[in-house]
């Protein structure tokens, strides 16, 4: 919210820039014709006389015609600026019309930029007047289609100032074959005196804030007054051409959408126009003076009026200064507007108008409709939110409808049905949204459609409203010229003591306001005539705020202390009333924008009638003008689109697991491993095609060194880890993560894992519940039994010793008395007794007919508890089979010497002899041993060792584990050691231990 | 025989943790030490400012109170909650090194992580629902009943407060969703519960400084925390604009949606080293 409100003072800042900009014009000496050529749209300039001023003083008009490529006569457009414009200012529009393959004149207005005379503003005599030789000029060019001699197929175009011009030239010409007129007037003096009284023809409050901006414009242009310098560099200086690159820059994004798509106001012209000006000034060395206009010996009067026509000037000033108008004021304003002719109108006419304009409000259009509707010209009515407060949030949709307007009438080929809606009107801008919606109604409903009530409250204690005396200080409800900023705050508005509100009751359902709400209210004064302001307002909380910035004075007569009613039309516009919200209507004494009077006054308001009356309509919303949640579109979308790659994947992978292969030939077999291969990211190859199989009732231990792989094909058999290749399977059944076969293994891997917070039964427990089994399977006497932890199962675990854990870990390994128990390191921490403990547990375990596969460094527990054992080394399997295969072998024998004397000439007797193949000598001085490997029978062996007369003690077949597993790994080494098989033993089995 | 990890067992190996027990506490305590706290200065707010703010109006009544005190803690500690309940089951397994035996129990991964995400989830919920239900309690006794008074001025009556702070509360439990799952994701990865805990935080973190930043303007809106106090847009009088609301709670289910098909990919074909 905070965001939008930056963005709007931003654009409210810009459109001050540019409104000031717009009040310097300057003006060079007439030049002599010339002509540019666009890439493809040809320019020529052209000073065209035409009638003179009052006093005679021949005027000169500075026009551009627009030529678009071809040959063929084109429909031409006339395009008026706005107030404080020149042609300049509508060059964008001009190339945009003549791109639309229309010839397009535009010039700048009597009184302004470089054309000579007065502003009579919009004089019948004098522009209007102007107005007529310029379609002479355009029924006398060849490139202009002609619908008769000297009768020129011509639109006229015009935004305000210009829009006045349009719809009183097309009122006084018949030549005219279609209109566009936005944001203008129907009768100027209504809207510069504007009365909100229904019925009521007293002129209202004067709209001194827009009046002073009028005069600004004019007196900024006088050479010699006082702020001529700063109006002329100034906007140079506040609209640096960075902010303003282009036309459409700042200015578009300041001018109102309507002003953009037409003329300049006056008050939103643009800086590129005033450094054009400026530009040429210094190329023909001027001054900026006009020669046709006021010298420098100017009197004070001319002095003060700018380029105002004076006897015009006088009035306008008289009246701003009482805040009343002359009659004879009246009559010009009157004369001045489209009012008197619009009945005249023959040409389809497109109004186009803002509905929060504080300067011509939608009124103006209306009452402009109404005159053509009456006159049965074809029109049609949109309503933009620009206007001159603020740029309208659709501007290319408003730019469109002219265009189509305009081609479609100046073809002359359809008439009917209209070729835009004949009515348009934009919603409020919704909450974070910068587009307006933009609704449409087959016929225009004027401002007072389908009423509706709306409930109003009166305050508790009808309180009196103060005008406090010199009319100060003032209520500040809109600021002109600055629509959109949020600026006039409730607090700003609603002055303690001199104003009072009536809520509404809280709104049911929603409305749609479309036009003039209105209010009765009773009105006791002390005064004879009462001057109010009455706005509408959103309560929210214990503050308001406005959705148009808009308000509606009232001048009423009335008999001090007599009760008087009076019906308040309220500004027409556009409101969005949701259900659930309330609003006030405010009623205040004062008001910056008007003159308000300076007498001292009390009044007393309150609710003729308790209800606001609101017109409403339902028109069908563009589609394309909705705002379209894209936002929520796009993450709905990404939202579906993830569900549907993760639900089609997850298809996809129970599809595949549908075809894992069960190995019947394998069902009685507890463990099958085949041709596992593990090669890490780092790319060490941790198994390396390892095959083995272990039978029921066998203790299968594995062994190797660090690194060998155990652990690595441990993981891989408990489907922890995938095997790159090789599969494992438990009785047949292929292991992978989550295998239901894992059910019938137990492990313990590389130590013990428990919920530390939990206790040891707990913990055990625990592990039970994950499994998803009935507690009744889980043999959990047995297994706490085989942990033996006594009194110290209850305790939490973290407490525990480190082989406390390792035997609650074989304990839950064992768990449910699973098929296949496979132990890693089983006996790490235990002590000795403990150790001897285990030994009778698992192969009783074994021997149910079970399998238990162990892992271990300790050779001589293995040698004791397995009944098979696998070696592996460097990720491979050396060696595989029953234990006591492995450790006695026919052409072996083992001599246990006496003495270490005896180990020389025992050694001495096989060295060298014929048979020996290896010789092996342990030479601990307790218990020396020679073990020796020889194709001679052993008889003779030991006979040659006798002979020798070494002393032998015993003389055996088998060796122990550790000796066959060294000499294993050793061999298996062999070829990439030094090659010498018999070298120390000693040193081997010390390089085995320190990998 | 039910599923393997069932919902309960679950959260039997989460309940007793002392994490869970501290959290649970914090929750209880916070609305008390607000009310303490409240009680050392008469007059919360500032001097010489006519601007109301939230933390004037908590002491005037329960339902002011209830949101007060769940405005503070959906700033941070909501998240934390998130991150903590969602992210760090899964690591904390791994790091006890009880996983392995989870998984070889057996466990499959997809079920694993949906016990963990489900108990993580309704264990968040639980305390997001318990924390404004028991301030509102601790509220009411400590300021009376009065209705709730918007920050702008004005009441809202009780029918329209409770179910829009109960939609406030649904709301919130969404939009620490996204936490929660990115938790989750980096825990499933790392492995280890302080780089899911701690990567939650983080991006919490970044997320807030990028979100201050203007000039990043409508880019913010992707940022997993950016409008996580649109739940403030319900606690007004009159019509509820749902635009943000929609767009956070979509938001907030994509990155979840996201986070947690990433940990499950991830998991599905991750080795168990620990």
């Amino acid at each position: 919210m905070q965001r939008l409100a930056q963005a709007r003072r931003r654009r409210a800042l810009a459109t001050v820039v540019g409104a000031l900009a717009g009040v310097s014009v300057l003006a060079g000496p007439a030049a002599s014709v010339s002509a540019t050529t666009a890439a493809d749209v040809r320019t020529t300039d052209q000073l065209v006389d035409v009638g003179p001023e009052t006093d005679g003083t021949p005027v000169r008009l500075d026009t551009r015609l627009y030529l678009p490529e071809g040959d063929e006569p084109r429909p031409a457009v006339l395009l008026a600026h706005g107030f404080g414009g020149s042609k300049q200012s509508v060059d964008r529009e001009a190339r945009q019309y003549a791109a639309d393959g229309h010839v397009v004149l535009t010039f700048t207005a009597r009184g302004f930029g470089r054309s000579g005379g007065r502003i009579h503003l919009n004089s019948p005599d004098h522009e209007i007047a102007d107005g007529t030789v310029l379609l002479d000029l355009l029924g006398a060019r060849p490139e202009v289609r002609q619908d008769g001699a000297g009768d020129p197929r011509v639109a006229v175009v015009g935004g305000s100032y210009g829009g006045a011009f349009a719809l009183m030239l097309a009122g006084v010409d018949q030549r005219v074959d279609a209109t566009v007129a936005a944001i203008t007037w129907n009768d100027l003096s209504s809207a510069l005196f504007p009365q909100a009284a229904a019925g009521s023809t007293t002129p209202g409050p004067y709209k001194q804030l827009w009046g002073a901006r009028f005069f600004g414009a004019s007196v900024g242009s006088l050479p010699g007054a006082p702020s001529t310098s700063a109006t002329t560099t100034a906007p140079a200086a506040m609209a640096p051409p960075s902010s303003a690159p282009g036309p459409s820059a700042a200015p578009a994004a300041v001018a109102p959408a309507a002003v953009r798509l037409i003329a300049h106001s006056g008050q939103t012209a643009e800086p590129a126009a005033v450094r054009g000006a400026t530009g040429m000034r210094n190329k023909s060395g001027s001054t900026g003076r006009n020669a046709q206009s006021v010298g420098e010996s100017a009197a004070p009067a001319e002095v003060l009026c700018g380029r105002f026509e004076l006897a015009l000037c006088a009035e306008l000033q008289d009246a701003a200064e009482s805040g009343r108008p002359s009659a004879a004021l009246t009559a010009t304003l009157r004369r001045n507007s489209p009012r008197g002719t619009i009945g005249a109108v023959t040409a389809p006419t497109l109004l186009v108008q803002g509905e929060a304009d504080t300067l011509f409000g939608l009124d103006q259009a209306d009452a402009n409709a109404a005159g053509l509707a009456a006159a049965g010209t074809r029109h049609a009515v949109r309503w933009t939110d620009g206007g001159h407060d603020g740029a309208s949030s659709n501007p290319g949709l408003d730019e469109g409808a002219a265009r189509t307007w305009l081609r479609t009438y100046l073809a002359g080929s359809r008439t009917d049905p209209l070729p835009v809606p004949a009515f348009t009107y934009s919603l409020p801008v919704p909450r974070r949204s910068d587009t307006a919606p933009v609704a449409t109604l087959d016929a225009y409903p004027g401002l007072r459609g389908t009423p509706r009530q709306v409930p109003l409250r009166a305050p508790a204690e009808p309180a009196a409203l103060l005008t406090p005396p010199g009319g100060q200080p003032s209520s500040m409800t809109s600021l002109p010229g600055l629509g959109s900023l949020e600026l006039p705050t409730y607090r700003l508005a609603a002055l303690p003591g001199m104003s009072t509100a009536f809520d509404s009751a809280v709104l049911e359902r929603s409305l749609t306001v479309v036009g003039t709400p209105s209010v009765r209210l009773r009105v006791t004064s002390t005064g004879e005539e009462a001057t109010l302001f009455v706005s509408l307002w959103r309560v929210e909380g214990t503050d308001a705020v406005q959705q148009r910035s808009l308000t509606a004075p009232v001048r009423v007569a009335l008999t001090p202390g007599r009760a008087t009613d009076v019906t308040v039309d309220l500004p027409a516009s556009v409101w969005s009333m949701a259900a659930g919200s309330r609003w006030r209507v405010l009623v205040t004494t004062t008001d910056t924008a008007f003159t308000t009077p300076r007498q001292a006054r009390a009044d007393r308001i309150t609710l003729a009638t308790p209800t606001l009356t609101v017109p409403t309509a339902d028109g069908r919303i563009l589609p394309s003008t909705t705002e379209r949640d894209t936002e929520s579109i796009a993450l709905a979308g990404g939202i579906l689109a993830l569900l549907g790659g993760i639900g089609g994947s997850a298809l996809l992978r129970s599809r595949r697991r549908h075809r894992e292969h069960v190995r019947e030939e394998y069902a009685d077999i507890p463990l099958v491993v085949d041709r596992l291969v593990k090669t890490y990211a780092d790319g060490h190859r941790a198994v390396d095609d390892v095959s083995w199989r272990a039978e029921r009732g066998q203790v299968v231990g594995l062994l190797g060194p660090n690194g060998a792989g155990k652990t690595t094909t441990m993981r891989m058999m408990l489907g922890l880890i995938t095997p790159d290749s090789g599969t494992v399977h438990v009785l047949g059944r292929p292991v992978h993560p989550g295998s239901e076969v894992l059910g019938r293994v137990g492990a313990l891997v590389e130590g013990p894992g428990f919920l530390p917070h939990l206790t040891g039964r707990q913990n055990l427990q625990a592990y039970w519940a994950a499994t998803g089994r009935p507690p009744a399977e889980a043999g959990m006497d047995d297994a706490l039994g085989v942990a033996a932890l006594g009194g110290a199962l209850d305790r939490p675990v973290r407490t525990y010793s480190h082989g406390m854990k390792q035997r609650l870990g074989i304990a839950q390994a064992m768990l449910g008395r699973p098929e296949v128990l496979f132990l890693d390191e089983p006996t790490n921490g235990l002590d000795p007794p403990q150790i001897a403990a285990m030994r009778p547990i698992l192969q009783s375990y074994a021997a149910s007919g079970r399998t238990v596969v162990v892992s271990s460094h300790l050779l001589a527990e293995v040698e004791l508890t397995c009944s098979h054992v696998v070696v592996m080394n460097a990720g491979r399997v050396v060696t595989a089979g029953p234990v006591a295969e492995l450790l006695s072998s026919e052409d072996t024998t083992v001599f246990e010497l006496a003495s270490l004397a005896s180990l020389g000439p025992a050694r001495a007797a096989l060295e060298g002899a014929e048979g020996t193949r290896s010789l092996e000598v342990i030479d601990d001085p307790s218990k020396p041993t020679l073990t020796v490997v020889s194709d001679r029978p052993r008889e003779s062996v030991v006979r040659a060792v006798v002979d020798a007369g070494a002393e032998v003690v015993g003389v055996g077949s088998r060796r122990h584990l550790e000796e066959v597993f060294l000499g294993v790994i050793a061999s298996s080494q062999a070829p990439s050691a030094d090659g010498s098989p018999d070298g120390s033993l000693v040193e081997r089995l010390r390089q085995v231990r320190a990998r | 025989m039910s599923r393997p990890l069932s919902w309960r067992a679950e959260l039997r190996r989460q309940l007793g943790r002392r994490r869970t027990l501290w959290i649970i506490g914090i929750v209880f305590a916070l609305p008390l030490i607000l009310v303490a706290a409240f009680s050392l200065d008469d007059d919360p707010g500032r001097s010489g400012d006519p601007t109301v703010r939230l933390v004037d109006l908590a002491t005037g009544g329960g339902p002011n109170f209830t949101v007060f005190a769940f405005f503070v803690s959906a700033e941070l500690l909501l998240f934390i909650v998130a991150a903590l309940f969602a992210g760090d089951p899964v690591p904390a397994e791994a790091s006890w090194a009880s996983l392995r035996y989870l998984l070889t129990a057996p466990v499959t991964r997809a079920r694993l992580l949906t016990s963990k995400l489900v108990i993580g989830f309704l264990s968040t919920a639980a305390l997001v629902v318990t924390l404004p239900a028991w301030a509102f309690l601790v509220g009411t006794l400590a300021y009376g009943t009065e209705p709730f008074s918007i920050l702008g001025g004005g009441e809202l009556p009780w029918g329209e407060w409770l179910p829009r702070m109960a939609l406030a509360v649904g709301y919130v439990l969404v939009m620490i969703a996204p936490i929660g799952a990115f938790s989750f994701w980096v825990g499933v990865r790392s492995q280890t519960p302080l780089a899911a805990v701690g990567g939650a935080l983080i991006l919490l973190i970044v997320s807030g400084i990028l979100d201050s930043i203007d000039a990043l303007g409508d880019w913010r809106k992707a940022l997993p925390a950016h409008y996580s106090r649109a739940w403030l847009d319900l606690l007004v009088s009159g019509p509820v604009d749902w635009t943000d609301l929609r767009h956070g709670a979509l938001w907030s289910v994509l990155y979840t949606v996201l986070f947690v098909g990433l940990g499950y990919r991830r998991f599905r074909r991750q080795d168990i080293l620990s």
